[in-house]
């Protein structure tokens, strides 16, 4: 009888120990579980170039997150699917993530043409989303949970520092070019207010399609019209070809201001192969490396970059969208830090109240998410050389011409440039 | 627009029709002769562009070796036929549906692995002729778009040449017609088909050195390219080289005065409406019977 109550006893204990160590390990797993962080990003597709360079940075960044102990202790999970750059695939992956996935945070998918689709989804689900280099993509929706990655805050603003200089160098007529896609035609439209705004003519405004082979053709067009600037919003292909164009057929010695919003100007095989064809040529570029665009941590995390761009067969410099998507993963990272928290109300009140600091410097972002302060840099090839991507790395190749607070050299004339 | 600008554009529009003629001649072969939808066409001109700068990265000209890689694209065309035959052509039933289903798979996985080989970003070569120009009566001209030109030519010489004056390029005319007379006459049609199909996939070695001179390529750009090649090989004449260089021309020229006066953005809308009056006066193109 003794014996049965004892053996009841142990019965009893040993279960409720079994049961103890169940909620125990499912605690302790609760612990450990690791925070979902959830975006698409192209990996195929002629968006796939900044993608697969852009998803190496984030991935750079969760290393060294999960390095310093993760978020609220737990370890940083990047749930990430390839949108193929196709803005249709993008609402589908995004109600994965949230639906099936249900990751605990979300970053926009890459560029402004897939994010469109997203937002949608986000302001009507309440949620966090840091875009990732959209461009006036919260415009519309006026959601107060966006925050971007880009720095500049419109079109207008990007478009402006080109303006400036064209004013700076006594430019009265324009003439504008750009890809019948939607970046390129937002941009454009950004021009052509900026270009009214400071009185200036717009001699040439043209749209050409996406598959064009040969631009000499526009370029003799434009030329007869004898424009001071000549503003391009373009994609990687039609830039380098625009770019080739130029060198072949010339634009007039009229034009004293050459370039604006090329896309792939910054991409390293595009630069490395073009050479002396860029100089004198006055782009777009979000960092190079000049002194006053050194923010602390930038070099480290080019450093590391680099040396597994390689590999990953990316973008061998990745100075164009690199840095800012490890910027997005540092904003999430203080916000969660600072808030101890995960909820999406509390992130977006803390990014919306303070000042982050990332490796692409210090930023606030304004009621609509966007940078407080825009820093859109407009470089001037100078001096280049044909075949050499390492002229690349240091500072006096590519000038920061605007804005002034971050300028290290003044503008030269296209002509006089590219002597 | 003034004459000297009217000049221009005519000019820079045959050389930039004889570049579409050059991509568009080994989809006049396989889709004009054979009538298999070869949509995998520009995805195989990719290959060629990025064969190309693979070889020019060992210091060999890219027109060198544009033509070096056509033995090596002839067995890859081969090989393809062969493949294409044994599933979907020797079963009959629907083959265009199955056949579209078939290259377009092909192509798909031909962008994937030049992905995975190259990496995703754009790719060029560099050569003397490239971001040159050549002053030709007074007119300055991109002598990359020259030799697009005369390789377009000298390629149009050859397959007519070939195709008329030889054995196997007059059986490869036959097979285009009567593919049961043939084989009455003693000849295989297969064997005769993969040979063609095998050049048309040969050209896509120097039309792809010729595309990666003209410009920069990336995995995914044969896409840009099906509706242009697929336009100039219909506008042809299903078949005839001679038409699908003045097809090329006859684009070039229109996208070319079009860009010039009308407006950039028209060029599409006046390519494909041009050949849907052709179509609609010529059902079977140019050059077609």
């Amino acid at each position: 009888m003794k014996f049965a109550r004892t053996f009841t006893a142990l019965r009893m204990a040993v279960a409720a120990s079994v049961v103890l160590g169940i909620i125990a390990g499912s605690a302790h797993a609760q612990e450990k579980k690791p925070v979902r962080v959830g975006f698409s990003i192209a990996q195929t597709g002629p968006l796939s170039g900044a993608g697969k360079s852009g998803l190496l940075a984030l991935q750079i960044w969760r290393d060294d997150v999960n390095g310093r102990g993760g978020l609220l202790g737990r370890p940083v999970e990047l749930i990430v699917y390839d949108d193929q750059s196709n803005a249709a695939t993008v609402p589908g992956i995004y109600s994965k993530l949230l639906d099936v996935d249900k990751v605990d945070l979300l970053i926009g998918p890459y560029s402004s043409n897939l994010t469109a689709p997203v937002m949608p989804m986000v302001k009507q689900r309440n949620l966090l989303l840091i875009g990732n280099f959209a461009l006036d993509a919260n415009a519309r929706l006026r959601h107060d949970k966006y925050f971007s990655s880009l720095p500049s805050a419109s079109a207008d603003q990007w478009a402006a520092p080109f303006f400036d200089l064209a004013k700076q160098l006594q430019g009265k007529a324009v003439a504008l070019l750009a890809a019948d896609a939607e970046f390129a035609q937002t941009l454009a439209g950004g021009a052509r207010n900026e270009a009214k705004k400071r009185g200036m003519q717009l001699v040439y405004d043209q749209t050409y399609p996406p598959a064009t082979v040969d631009f000499s053709s526009m370029l003799r067009a434009l030329r007869v019209k004898q424009p001071d600037a000549i503003f391009v919003a373009g994609y990687p292909s039609d830039s380098a070809a625009i770019v080739r164009a130029v060198k072949e057929i010339g634009v007039g010695d009229s034009v004293k201001l050459f370039g604006g919003g090329m896309v792939g100007l910054q991409n390293a095989p595009v630069m490395q192969s073009l050479g002396s064809t860029l100089n004198g040529v006055v782009n777009y570029h979000t960092w190079v490396p000049e002194k006053s665009l050194e923010f602390p941590g930038v070099s480290s995390f080019l450093a590391r970059y680099q040396a597994r761009a390689k590999d990953a067969n990316v973008d061998a410099l990745g100075y164009y969208l690199p840095p800012f998507n490890y910027a997005i993963g540092q904003m999430l990272e203080q916000a969660v830090t600072a808030t101890k928290s995960l909820d999406h109300k509390l992130l977006a009140k803390y990014l919306h109240d303070n000042a982050i600091n990332t490796i692409v410097g210090t930023v606030r972002f304004n009621e609509m998410g966007e940078w407080s302060q825009s820093r859109m840099i407009y470089i001037q090839f100078r001096a280049l050389a044909d075949k050499n991507l390492d002229q690349f790395r240091g500072p006096g190749k590519q000038v920061v011409v605007a804005p002034a607070a971050h300028k290290t050299g003044d503008i030269v004339p296209f002509a006089a440039a590219r002597k | 627009m003034s004459l000297e600008l009217l000049v221009e554009a005519v000019v820079s529009g045959i050389l930039l029709g004889g570049f579409y003629a050059a991509v568009s001649l080994g989809l006049s072969v396989a889709f004009g002769l054979l009538d298999v939808p070869h949509i995998a066409h520009p995805t195989l001109l990719v290959v060629g562009a990025y064969a190309t700068y693979a070889l020019a990265q060992l210091g060999i000209d890219p027109i060198a070796a544009g033509f070096m890689l056509m033995p090596a694209f002839f067995v890859i065309g081969v090989g393809l036929y062969r493949f294409y035959h044994a599933l979907f052509e020797r079963r009959g039933g629907d083959i265009a549906l199955r056949g579209l289903a078939f290259f377009f798979g092909i192509a798909f996985i031909i962008e994937v692995v030049l992905i995975l080989v190259f990496g995703v970003d754009q790719r060029l070569v560099e050569a003397a002729y490239i971001g040159s120009s050549v002053q030709l009566a007074g007119l300055q001209m991109p002598s990359r778009m020259l030799i697009a030109f005369a390789l377009a030519g000298l390629l149009t010489l050859l397959l007519s040449t070939y195709l008329s004056r030889t054995f196997t390029g007059r059986a490869i005319k036959a097979v285009a017609q009567d593919q049961t007379a043939l084989a009455l006459m003693g000849a295989d049609p297969v064997r005769i088909k993969q040979s063609a199909f095998g050049i048309a996939t040969a050209t896509c070695a120097i039309a792809g050195a010729l595309l990666i001179i003209v410009g920069p390529v990336e995995p995914g750009m044969g896409r840009l390219y099906i509706g242009g090649t697929f336009c100039v090989a219909v506008l042809a004449g299903l078949g005839s080289m001679k038409g699908t260089l003045l097809a090329g021309l006859i684009l070039g020229i229109t996208e070319s005065l079009v860009l010039t006066s009308l407006g950039t953005s028209w060029a599409p809308a006046v390519s494909f409406g041009l050949l849907l009056v052709v179509l609609a006066i010529r059902p079977s193109g140019l050059f077609g019977r």
